[in-house]
């Protein structure tokens, strides 16, 4: 898989998040150049169900061996899902960051936002510009 | 620019993720951290340490005016002998971390940390007495062979008895067909070999090393795995847990201090030190809740800072988050507890034996 791995369904951020769109629902995750980048992921840290975020908002960390990486949501809302699974088993997110390394679900107060994210082709070019 | 070791082309190659170190261009992993960290763990790893430097002393002269430099005693080994030893400044902390190499007593090599080529070289210039030093750091390349197949490899590459090769000892010979200092050192705390040979003939003894090492699954390794072995072993990273302001007896470097031998720079500040009793201390912990140490968190004990982490991982054969740390004497007993905040977060950590991983 090259870092050209960018699923066409899905919305983007600067900061290497994806976004899928269920509703007024958003799963969150990170991107597979971003687990690319980290390396081996040993850690996360994740916000509790019922927090609310607002857009940008840090609400965890994923660290590999050598580095702390800051997650930033990419909408406003409330947490109602997180993947518990992730804390003993954080290779997930290297492994399949896409499908079984999402990290929260978020409950839009806004989504409007959703807009505001970037499609497969931007954040392509974002990678290819970096 | 960065500088580039001969081996550049070939980390490449590898596809190797590159990145700025101490101004070199160096491959930080090749394919992952954990895979190259167990590689070397269980089978053996090559490291590029090119960016290292060299510094000779040859002449009459040459050990006295060494040993009155450094913290250990090359008086005390043989020739063929290498010593790990301080380059201590006049309060006894480090300038750099150090190996000598003893071929004669007329010919000494040290080997300094790349961060430092520069310092370390004008420092030895200005306080040398009596043979001056010769900066050769552009003269060789150094791979690191390390793991427990390690010495098998070198050997089927070398007409040269490698068993014959303890610890902390060296040899001039061949491997690969390309003429080397062949020292059975290493900062992973598995068996192996530092390999220097000139620069133009690094490229020809890295693919022979990594052809031959098929059979024993050989893994180019990069910094990033060279920094987690490194850590389970508690060897100390200068810039991290040593440096101009930490003394080498507060690092728990007493080892290679002799304080008994003749007059060396830091020594009556360290002979004071240990007179006075030692005050802070550099201590292996785990955390005992959940995070990763990582080299700046501060260190409390009931609320208060009392100290600093200066490196910090997950172990990946250890599998614990571990780090090491400096803290006041009375924290430093295994067993002692101490938080570490993390994110704003006190952690709780023990005290516990170095170094982290042992041996099976």
């Amino acid at each position: 898989m090259s870092d050209q791995n960018i699923p066409g369904n899905l919305k983007y951020t600067n900061e290497h998040e994806w976004a899928r769109v269920e509703g007024n629902k958003v799963v969150v995750g990170i991107t597979h150049h971003a687990q690319a980048t980290l390396g081996d992921v040993v850690y996360v840290e994740l916000p509790k169900v019922g927090a609310t975020l607002d857009q940008g908002d840090e609400f965890g960390t994923v660290e590999s061996v050598k580095a702390v990486s800051e997650l930033f949501s990419p909408v406003s809302g409330k947490v109602v899902k997180v993947n518990d699974a992730l804390t003993e088993s954080p290779e997930t997110l290297n492994e399949d960051p896409y499908g079984e390394g999402w990290i929260l679900e978020i409950e839009l107060s806004d989504t409007s936002q959703v807009s505001e994210l970037l499609d497969a082709a931007a954040y392509g070019n974002l990678l290819k510009n970096a | 620019m960065a500088r580039r070791t001969p081996l550049n082309d070939a980390h490449r190659a590898l596809g190797a993720r590159m990145v700025d170190f101490a101004g070199w261009d160096m491959p930080v992993q090749y394919t992952s951290v954990i895979a190259e960290h167990e590689a070397v763990r269980n089978h053996v790893g090559l490291f590029d340490v090119s960016h290292m430097g060299e510094v000779e002393f040859t002449g009459p002269g040459a050990l006295e005016t060494v040993n009155a430099l450094i913290s250990n005693d090359l008086a005390r080994i043989s020739d063929g002998q290498a010593v790990y030893a301080g380059l201590l400044n006049e309060q006894g902390g480090f300038v750099d971390d150090i190996v000598a190499y003893r071929f004669s007593p007329e010919r000494i090599l040290i080997c300094v940390n790349a961060s430092n080529r520069d310092k370390d070289f004008a420092w030895m210039k200005e306080h040398a007495r009596g043979v001056t030093p010769v900066d050769r750091g552009d003269d060789f390349a150094q791979i690191a062979v390390q793991g427990p197949k390690a010495a098998g490899l070198v050997q089927r590459l070398t007409k040269t008895d490698t068993s014959k090769i303890g610890t902390y000892r060296f040899a001039e010979g061949e491997v690969a067909g390309v003429g080397a200092i062949i020292s059975r050192t290493g900062y992973t705390g598995e068996d192996g070999f530092e390999l220097y040979c000139a620069p133009g003939d690094a490229v020809a003894l890295w693919n022979a090393l990594l052809t031959e090492g098929q059979q024993d699954g050989v893994k180019a390794c990069g910094l990033a795995s060279r920094d987690s072995l490194r850590t389970e072993m508690k060897y100390a990273l200068y810039g991290n847990d040593i440096d101009d302001s930490h003394t080498a007896l507060e690092a728990g470097l007493g080892w290679i201090v002799k304080l008994d031998k003749a007059g060396f720079i830091g020594k009556d500040a360290l002979v004071a030190q240990k007179a006075a009793g030692v005050k802070r201390k550099l201590v292996g912990f785990e955390l005992t809740g959940p995070g990763i140490p990582r080299h700046g968190y501060p260190i409390h004990k009931e609320g208060k800072p009392v100290g600093e982490v200066t490196s910090g991982t997950m172990g990946p054969t250890v599998k614990k988050p571990i780090g090491i740390g400096y803290v006041p004497a009375e924290l430093a007993a295994e067993g002692s507890t101490f938080d570490v905040e993390i994110r704003g977060r006190a952690v709780p950590a023990v005290v516990v034996k170095t170094p982290f991983h042992k041996k099976p």
